[in-house]
């Protein structure tokens, strides 16, 4: 029997059959079913005809779809940044242990346990016109109030503040494992050149977590070009679609006009786009360790 | 020496206090939509229709909180979220211990291959599959069912993953040993090994229960029957048009509600969360 556990066997591959199957049938086989059903004419009663390219096309061309890219695009660059940036500075803040940094981290990192709709619904009870959080105290400020949520550019904008209340403790937890692996002596050789607190930062701090860095960058791209409820719950992609985010787009396409070979094909689109950022930052990050070695 | 080194510490950045301060500052602004939104869930309906600012005044109230015993909507929608979660947390389990064993400890035909393979599918995002997926359940009859919510997440390379880690990491010795005594694969794993995993199962199981707990689009586009919802899309539908309805006093109890079960297991078992996490994202 003994042997069984250094010998190859066939029978030691059923410890990962029940999986393999789940992934099989579930992962596996809808991720090619989708690029199939891309380049079919699919709609609610199945699959039809072969149709190429096609979906693809009417995708590429569909307005929708192009403002709905442009605000997706929009959001990640401007998210991302500041996720990173925040994420670093309060990791950077945080980071020694007494009762108080403890309890902030635990703080900043509680409102990611929560699900998009009481986020959304925590959010939209600050930026309601009237009776939000944000209306009432410019009323008491006797500031003229701005209607968030149906006003190009804020939406966007508001919906943006909420993923960022979101998501940020992700960011502060690794730069906060990071900054522990930084070795000490980085430190005591910059004490020694009596470098300014700005130096050690900029010089020892951040080139000794760039890939961190690098690593919540990548992540947070990924996850934010998939942005999708909060928009949905906060502004339903309004005013005039200036906050419909690409997945949003998807769901409308496929679920709700269930043109399902376009929604597919719009999906693999996204998929791609998510690939291309992900392998580039990826090379981009490669790249940068080869060179300082 | 030493004194000088550790003022260079990172940690003592917060020598100069700034930046902590700024920190205490960003978490009132962190922490003042949640205040608000708790100060909304325990004032009377008709008296927030007149005007929200009387959040700021007397009288309180608990209405809203026992609004919600007597919905039983609600309380069906959360019971769906328990089973489905729990269900899903239970299947994760299993399915990522038994793999992660062999993956980690046992040899089989193409065992790197399939590994890498599984391994691939960390880096699919959920609206890649989820178009096929619909029409699959769609075919087999599974929407509105708690099997159809319970099962697209048991694919989740995530916890093959993590389970694979943590068998590597105990000792080869303790199997050893229990080769000697001739144990079957299927006894290491049982008797030896798996009592070894326990807190490791607690992490990827407080983890996988809190990602079911908190899905949206899956449950948005599979449970269509208002009495299928899990809490989370519940929440949602009564969102969506909150004015006419419900009134904001009664939707703020319930989001506060919903939250609470999520954040007392994040107040219990805080750490495990941090390190699932953050290793999951490590990948």
């Amino acid at each position: 029997m003994a042997e069984s556990y250094r010998r190859s066997q066939w029978s030691n591959g059923l410890f990962v059959l029940p999986y393999l199957a789940v992934f099989v049938v579930l992962l596996a086989f809808p991720l090619f079913w989708g690029v199939w059903l891309s380049l079919h004419k699919v709609d609610l009663f199945g699959p039809g005809r072969f149709v190429g390219l096609a979906n693809y096309g009417r995708v590429l061309v569909d307005p929708v779809f192009l403002q709905a890219l442009r605000n997706t695009i929009v959001f990640v660059l401007v998210s991302v940044p500041v996720l990173v940036a925040l994420g670093l500075f309060l990791a950077l803040a945080l980071n020694r242990t007494t009762r108080m940094t403890s309890f902030l981290r635990g703080l900043f990192f509680s409102s990611s346990v929560l699900s998009v709709t009481i986020v959304t619904l925590i959010w939209r009870f600050v930026f309601i016109p009237g009776d939000g959080l944000l209306a009432v105290l410019s009323e008491a400020l006797s500031v003229q109030p701005v209607n968030f949520l149906s006003t190009s550019g804020w939406s966007l904008f508001s919906v943006g503040v909420a993923t960022v209340w979101w998501c940020i403790g992700l960011p502060m937890m690794l730069f906060l494992a990071a900054l522990q692996q930084i070795p000490n002596d980085l430190y005591e050789a910059a004490a020694l050149d009596n470098a300014s607190p700005w130096r050690v930062l900029t010089r020892v701090t951040v080139p000794s977590i760039a890939r961190t860095i690098m690593l919540v960058a990548v992540i947070q791209i990924v996850m934010q070009f998939q942005l999708f409820g909060q928009a949905q719950l906060m502004t339903n992609g309004g005013p005039n679609g200036t906050s419909r985010p690409l997945v949003m787009y998807i769901y409308e396409v496929g679920f709700l006009r269930w043109d399902v070979g376009k929604a597919a094909a719009a999906s693999e689109l996204l998929f791609l786009i998510i690939l291309v950022a992900a392998m580039a930052q990826y090379v981009v990050s490669a790249r940068k360790s080869e060179a300082s070695e | 020496m030493s004194a000088d080194r550790s003022t260079y510490r990172p940690e003592n950045m917060t020598a100069n206090r700034t930046p902590l301060t700024i920190a205490a500052v960003l978490s009132v602004a962190m922490m003042a939509p949640v205040a608000w939104l708790l100060g909304l869930s325990i004032k009377d309906n008709m008296e927030l229709k007149l005007g929200t600012d009387s959040v700021f005044e007397l009288p309180y109230t608990l209405v809203n909180y026992l609004n919600i015993l007597h919905s039983s909507q609600v309380f069906g929608w959360f019971f769906n979220s328990l089973v489905v979660a729990t269900g899903q947390t239970f299947g994760v389990l299993v399915l990522s211990s038994l793999a992660g064993y062999a993956f980690a400890r046992l040899e089989f035909p193409f065992r790197r291959t399939i590994f890498v393979i599984v391994l691939f599918g960390l880096a699919v995002p959920e609206q890649a599959v989820i178009i096929a997926r619909h029409q699959m359940f769609n075919w087999a009859g599974l929407h509105n069912s708690y099997v159809g919510l319970i099962l697209p997440d048991l694919s989740s390379a995530l916890g093959v993953f993590l389970m694979t880690q943590f068998f590597k990491a105990i000792p080869r010795e303790i199997d050893e040993a229990a080769l000697l005594d001739n144990a079957s694969p299927l006894r290491i794993f049982w008797k030896v090994l798996l009592p070894l995993t326990l807190p490791a199962q607690a992490t990827l199981g407080i983890f996988t229960f809190l990602r079911a707990w908190n899905d949206y689009w899956w449950p948005l586009i599979s449970a269509t029957k208002k009495e299928m919802f899990t809490l989370t899309i519940g929440i949602a539908s009564s969102q969506i048009n909150f004015a006419q309805t419900e009134g904001l006093g009664f939707l703020s109890a319930q989001a506060v509600f919903a939250s609470l079960p999520v954040l007392i297991v994040y107040l219990i078992f805080q750490r495990h969360i941090v390190t699932a996490v953050s290793g999951g994202a490590v990948k």
